[in-house]
């Protein structure tokens, strides 16, 4: 039968379905809970899309990759399990990784402290207080080591969130596996060195946009060269989310922010085809569990046609978006913690139905505490269930030809486009931050959904309906109140025992390079290897780059 | 305070904590309850914190922190305030802290500390309560 008469006939049908409704059940009166701005139907039917099979979804593998990246999908393998994970001090994270490992988690993801993030050593008076506190103390080499005792380098995949000093720290990782007598190109791994989001977000800023955006052009380098399976950024949508934003806010905000990676490297003279097979995503996996699985699946297709046709990327690879997903910390809640059990498993099935290439699974305590070992286990216990038991790695994409899902794609992708052209209008990412763009229509959403909330338009269990009084759980993780006492302790044998004329030397040799326009990455790797610490890296390139001073949004 | 005066709170982040999303929320609210509200932005000192608050001349101030260093942050706020004669403001804190922490965090002088879910009706509610009663008693 032709396609247009089988359309006008469903049409007639729906006329006439329409018409027969009681007047009751003519407006709704449940609000639909799709957090973007799109009119979200009660129903779909063939004649809501606006959709041609081949150009629009085509098959998994296939521009513009609306099915997902890969032919077979989880019927290859299924996405990489990978718990984020970092506490207190290196040996005690180590624990952690090794029983992960154990527990049959696929890779591994640290998690840097504050310190470490912001690029100051563990002795220095800002960070006091925070030393090994949302993740592990790395002052220099040493600490680095100790982290992956008896983790051999080639066998693992390591994603490491760490942004503004990126470069060190997958210099020492490089260094670590030099010593495990691993050579750089069997790495596999990520660091996800993506500093328009802390501008924009997440806050661990240091250095001013211009040297920061160099330092991530070199590691592109560099790693075109020498380290052919790295990830050399995770652009991320998941730190937008968390601040407030909404699901197209984080696709479109992340997919301009790729926009102007792409466009510092190619302004660098790099070929888009050498460095853009190895540019990776992160995004959240929030509650409303279609309006999900759609953003994924849109944000798949816009990057595809930003990279073909903007870009003029050739290699099928530059117009993959893979990308990792966490589940929504911003969703736990304090209240009825166990409740997160589930919230947690929804959101993580959403990622999956999305198909994501690695997935990090909340524990349901985090709302209070750093993950225990029991919830951490429990956690990845989510990811093990819906990948062995339930059957939907079975089939690539089983929601797509879903009415519903499509059409929220299609909705989702317009949405997408339209900001990444405000944002194009307004001169790019950059300048966007710089004018506060993004930051402000975040936190406008941030601010709408806890008024929903506040005013019962959004049903959080535990929060604004059903509530009830518990005793706080016990069990929590507590870290170590010593840990940065003997974090110091550490550091200072550091001092002691390297050769501090090397160390000196390491430092003006950096100090040069950074005033020139030369690679950094051969100077800060012959800096960790001499033990020269973090702290010490970072103090000479705030002294030649400068620091970024936040404007205030508010 | 003067019959008529707006309440003056000073909303910070202080430590190296980058999550601002409740600060902002918070801060805003207070706004649209009537407030003047002063916000720091991030990555404040405990003295950066306490000069703003003497400068600005606030009733209030409120800590936001969800990167486990509160214990020693907010008594170090209380402290310096102490040391500046500024002791009558008030302090109240947000974020992740765990029940185990609020007991002493109150015994050093926090007046109030508000969880994850907290309503900013509640926090509203607290101010103009606690502002009314020194006012009246202080």
């Amino acid at each position: 039968m032709d396609k247009g008469k089988e359309l006008e006939k469903i049409t007639q049908a729906r006329a006439l379905w329409e018409s027969k409704k009681k007047p009751s059940e003519l407006t709704n009166k449940r609000v639909s809970t799709v957090e973007s701005e799109i009119d979200f139907q009660p129903l779909y039917a063939p004649d809501s899309l606006d959709m041609d099979y081949l150009r629009d979804l085509s098959f998994p593998g296939e521009f513009p990759y609306t099915r997902g990246v890969q032919p077979d999908m989880y019927r290859g393998r299924f996405w990489t399990m990978r718990q984020y994970a970092g506490f207190g001090s290196a040996q005690e994270t180590n624990t952690r990784f090794l029983y992960l490992l154990k527990q049959g988690q696929t890779g591994l993801s640290v998690a840097f402290d504050l310190v470490t993030q912001i690029g100051y050593n563990s002795d220095d008076p800002l960070a006091q207080g925070e030393v090994g506190k949302v993740g592990v103390a790395i002052d220099s080499l040493a600490d680095m080591e100790a982290l992956f005792k008896d983790i051999p380098l080639d066998k693992v995949s390591t994603s490491m969130t760490i942004n503004a000093p990126a470069a060190i720290l997958l210099a020492m990782y490089i260094v670590v596996a030099e010593k495990q007598g691993i050579e750089p190109s069997k790495l596999s791994g990520t660091i996800q060195n993506d500093i328009l989001k802390e501008y924009m977000a997440r806050g661990t800023y240091i250095f001013p946009p211009v040297p920061s955006m160099r330092l991530i052009t070199d590691t592109f380098k560099y790693c075109a060269v020498h380290l052919p399976n790295w990830n050399t950024i995770s652009i991320s949508g998941y730190h937008i989310r968390e601040a407030g934003s909404n699901a197209v806010q984080e696709v479109a905000f992340t997919l301009a922010d790729g926009i102007a990676y792409v466009q510092a490297a190619l302004d660098v003279g790099l070929e888009i085809d050498h460095f853009a097979p190895r540019l990776s995503f992160f995004f959240n996996a929030h509650s409303n569990f279609f309006e999900e699985i759609a953003k994924f699946r849109a944000a798949r297709r816009v990057w595809a046609q930003i990279m073909k046709n903007r870009f003029k990327a050739q290699n099928p690879k530059s117009l993959m978006l893979r990308f990792h997903t966490q589940t929504a910390g911003c969703t736990l809640t304090a209240q009825q913690p166990e409740v997160n059990i589930m919230r947690v498993a929804f959101q993580a099935l959403s990622a999956v139905l999305g198909g994501t290439q690695s997935l990090h699974t909340n524990a349901w305590d985090e709302a209070l505490a750093l993950p225990s070992e029991e919830s951490a286990l429990l956690a990845l216990r989510t990811q093990q269930t819906i990948a062995y038991e339930t059957g939907v790695t079975d089939t690539v994409d089983p929601l797509g030809g879903s009415y519903a899902v499509e059409k929220l794609t299609e909705d989702l992708e317009k949405a997408v486009w339209d900001y990444i052209d405000q944002i194009d209008e307004l001169g790019g990412a950059v300048r966007a931050i710089e004018l506060g763009f993004q930051q402000r229509e975040i936190q406008a959403s941030a601010y709408r959904y806890q008024m929903e909330i506040e005013h019962q338009q959004r049903i959080i269990v535990g929060i604004n309906k059903f509530q009830i009084k518990q005793d706080p759980p016990q069990g929590l993780l507590r870290i170590n109140p010593q840990v940065e006492q003997e974090q110091k302790k550490k550091l200072a044998a550091v001092y002691r025992k390297r050769n501090q004329a090397v160390v000196e030397k390491s430092l003006i040799e950096l100090e040069k390079a950074a005033q020139s326009t030369e690679n950094l990455m051969p100077y800060l790797l012959d800096c960790v290897r001499e033990y020269t610490t973090l702290g010490e890296i970072c103090d000479v390139l705030r002294k030649v780059f400068g620091e970024y001073r936040q404007e205030n949004t508010f | 305070m003067e019959k008529g005066q707006r309440i003056r709170v000073l909303i910070g982040k202080v430590g190296l904590d980058g999550h601002d999303r409740g600060a902002k929320v918070i801060a805003q609210a207070l706004r649209d309850a009537g407030m003047e509200v002063i916000y720091t932005g991030l990555r404040q000192t405990p003295e950066q914190i306490v000069e703003a608050a003497i400068q600005e001349d606030v009733q209030i101030i409120g800590i936001s922190i969800l990167s486990g260093a509160h214990s020693y942050l907010l008594p170090r706020i209380i402290e310096l305030l102490a040391r500046e004669g500024a002791q009558d403001i008030l302090v109240i804190a947000g974020g992740v802290i765990p029940e185990d922490d609020k007991t002493s965090l109150k015994e050093a002088g926090v007046a109030e500390i508000f969880g994850t879910g907290t309503s900013t009706v509640d926090i509203i509610d607290f101010i103009k309560q606690r502002n009314f009663e020194e006012s009246t008693f202080g």
